[in-house]
């Protein structure tokens, strides 16, 4: 369970999440929506302690995140995933390396079981047998999908996917949110996706959430939010250029 | 235009503090965690025989060089009061003591450092370091403890290394072109150098060594802004490493000189 209560962040003069409340139950995959820039990836780095709050707190499984001491935080991570928007990926290591590193690091697993982890994580996603390329010889998709299969070599309980499928191609995209699914059936994660893929987001979410203005000003079901009536809601999963989003920005650039 | 001035030059004393701040924790962190187990070995030689061995050969270069031109410069004058005999004396003393851990720390500051503060910028920007710390590894146990621990045991090697060759680039010119003998040269070389020479050239480059790391290492951890931020903080390294080279030396320059008068 993720509990995100008043959560408040400022960088400088600018606040990018305004005393914000999310509750996502354990098993469940909620998809936050919003513009770009609007906060989304700062409220996934409270998730997993990358980011401290200025106020308010974010609650995973019962424990305050940004509370815990180094060992406890480390074992809090260690049934936390996160899937960087980039991959994220290790340049100095190859592939294998990068998909095993929290088993390498943190267990006592033989190296023999963790590269069969690491070629099952990879199969799953559909890139067996590549785990001697290194990250630089790999297409966006390709790095995007081994960040995936980091993301579920450890087995976590919690994985946090930051856009996970902007910038692949639609087929990938698609066998992206249908192994998202899967983990979501098969294994019961909870998975917190932030995107701006509309497609996606009713592919995979149980719960969508949409954050606007640093506050989440709405939160439902991907049938309820499709037939909202609220008018940023709407503007924005239509996406359409004329709305209450672009006439606040023109309102602003005016005055 | 007064305000102006104050307000900026107090942005610089902010951003001045700030930076001491950040350094200190950093260099606290990096102590402590050099300490605590476990140690990753494999990475301290992985990174030794990057900051280390690789440099081995721009460093005989410099030194080289360095002795040549040195012994050059005070043949120059000692040739006037006929003392040419005791160039070798002059070689030895300064780059034992100044010439050969200062230009050692300034050629590996450049080399090296402005190396791990672009690798460590590029990780920042492209996420790699929350990454790290996302898989549980804490970033500076994992990327400055290795680097600090091989530079500081790396550069004393190298300015040993470079005291040895700038000392043969001194004895070249002598032998060669002076018309000192091979034995003179070596004999008065020997007599004036005492250990604590040694001892004090090869402490300063401890310490230079200790600064190259963490200089390097806290620019790339606080690249902001993509290849120019990488860039910005690559070229802020090597300046501040510079001076902060120059500082310490003068400062354990001034020390030794009343400790070991």
């Amino acid at each position: 369970m993720i509990e995100i209560e008043n959560l408040t962040k400022r960088f400088g003069t600018n606040l990018v999440l305004d005393r914000l409340n999310l509750k996502v139950p354990t098993g469940q995959t909620c998809v936050i929506i919003g513009r770009s820039g609007c906060g989304k990836s700062v409220l996934l780095k409270h998730i997993v302690g990358l980011l401290k709050p200025d106020r308010g707190r974010v609650l995973v499984n019962g424990k305050e995140v940004a509370g815990l001491k180094e060992l406890e935080l480390n074992a809090l991570r260690s049934k936390i995933s996160m899937v960087f928007q980039g991959g994220a990926l290790f340049d100095s290591m190859n592939v294998a390396e990068n998909v095993g590193f929290g088993l390498f690091e943190h267990t006592r697993i033989s190296q023999k079981e963790i590269l069969e982890r690491v070629e099952e994580s990879l199969s799953l996603v559909d890139l067996g047998g590549i785990g001697n390329l290194m990250p630089s010889e790999l297409s966006g998709g390709m790095k995007k999908r081994v960040a995936l299969a980091r993301a579920i070599c450890i087995k976590p309980e919690i994985i946090l996917y930051d856009e996970p499928t902007t910038g692949v191609d639609p087929i990938t995209a698609d066998s992206i949110n249908r192994l998202i699914r899967s983990l979501h059936d098969k294994l019961k994660v909870t998975s917190f996706v932030v995107t701006h893929d509309m497609r996606s987001a009713y592919h995979i979410a149980d719960q969508i959430a949409m954050l606007y203005k640093g506050k989440i000003i709405l939160e439902g079901t991907p049938e309820q939010i499709q037939h909202t009536q609220d008018p940023v809601v709407h503007q924005f999963i239509n996406g359409l250029s004329k709305g209450p989003i672009t006439e606040a920005i023109d309102t602003f650039k005016e005055a | 235009m007064l305000t102006l001035f104050f307000i900026d030059l107090g942005r610089r004393i902010i951003t001045f503090m700030y930076f001491c701040g950040g350094l200190a924790n950093l260099t606290a962190q990096t102590v402590y965690l050099t300490l605590k187990p476990p140690y990753k070995y494999g990475h301290i030689i992985e990174q030794s025989n990057k900051a280390g061995y690789e440099s081995f050969p721009i460093v005989s270069v410099v030194a080289l060089f360095i002795g040549f031109i040195f012994a050059l410069q005070s043949a120059y004058f000692m040739q006037r009061l006929g003392s040419e005999m005791y160039i070798a004396s002059l070689v030895a003393l300064a780059i034992v003591r100044e010439l050969g851990p200062v230009i050692t720390a300034l050629v590996v500051a450049g080399r090296v450092g402005a190396s791990h503060t672009a690798e460590l910028g590029s990780m920042q920007v492209t996420e790699q370091i929350d990454a790290l710390e996302t898989l549980a590894a804490n970033p500076v146990k994992y990327l400055v403890v290795p680097r600090f621990v091989s530079l500081s045991l790396m550069l004393p090697i190298l300015t040993l290394y470079a005291d040895i060759i700038g000392i043969l680039g001194g004895y070249l010119i002598c032998v060669l072109k002076l018309g000192i003998t091979s034995s003179m040269y070596m004999h008065i070389t020997f007599t004036a150098l005492f250990y604590k020479d040694l001892f004090t050239g090869l402490f300063k480059s401890l310490i230079f060594g200790m600064i190259i790391a963490l200089v390097s290492c806290y620019e790339g951890f606080n690249v902001e802004g993509g290849a120019e931020g990488v860039g910005k903080a690559t070229m802020r390294s090597v300046v501040v490493t510079f001076l902060m080279i120059i500082a310490a030396d003068c400062i354990f320059t001034a020390l030794f000189y009343f400790i070991f008068p």
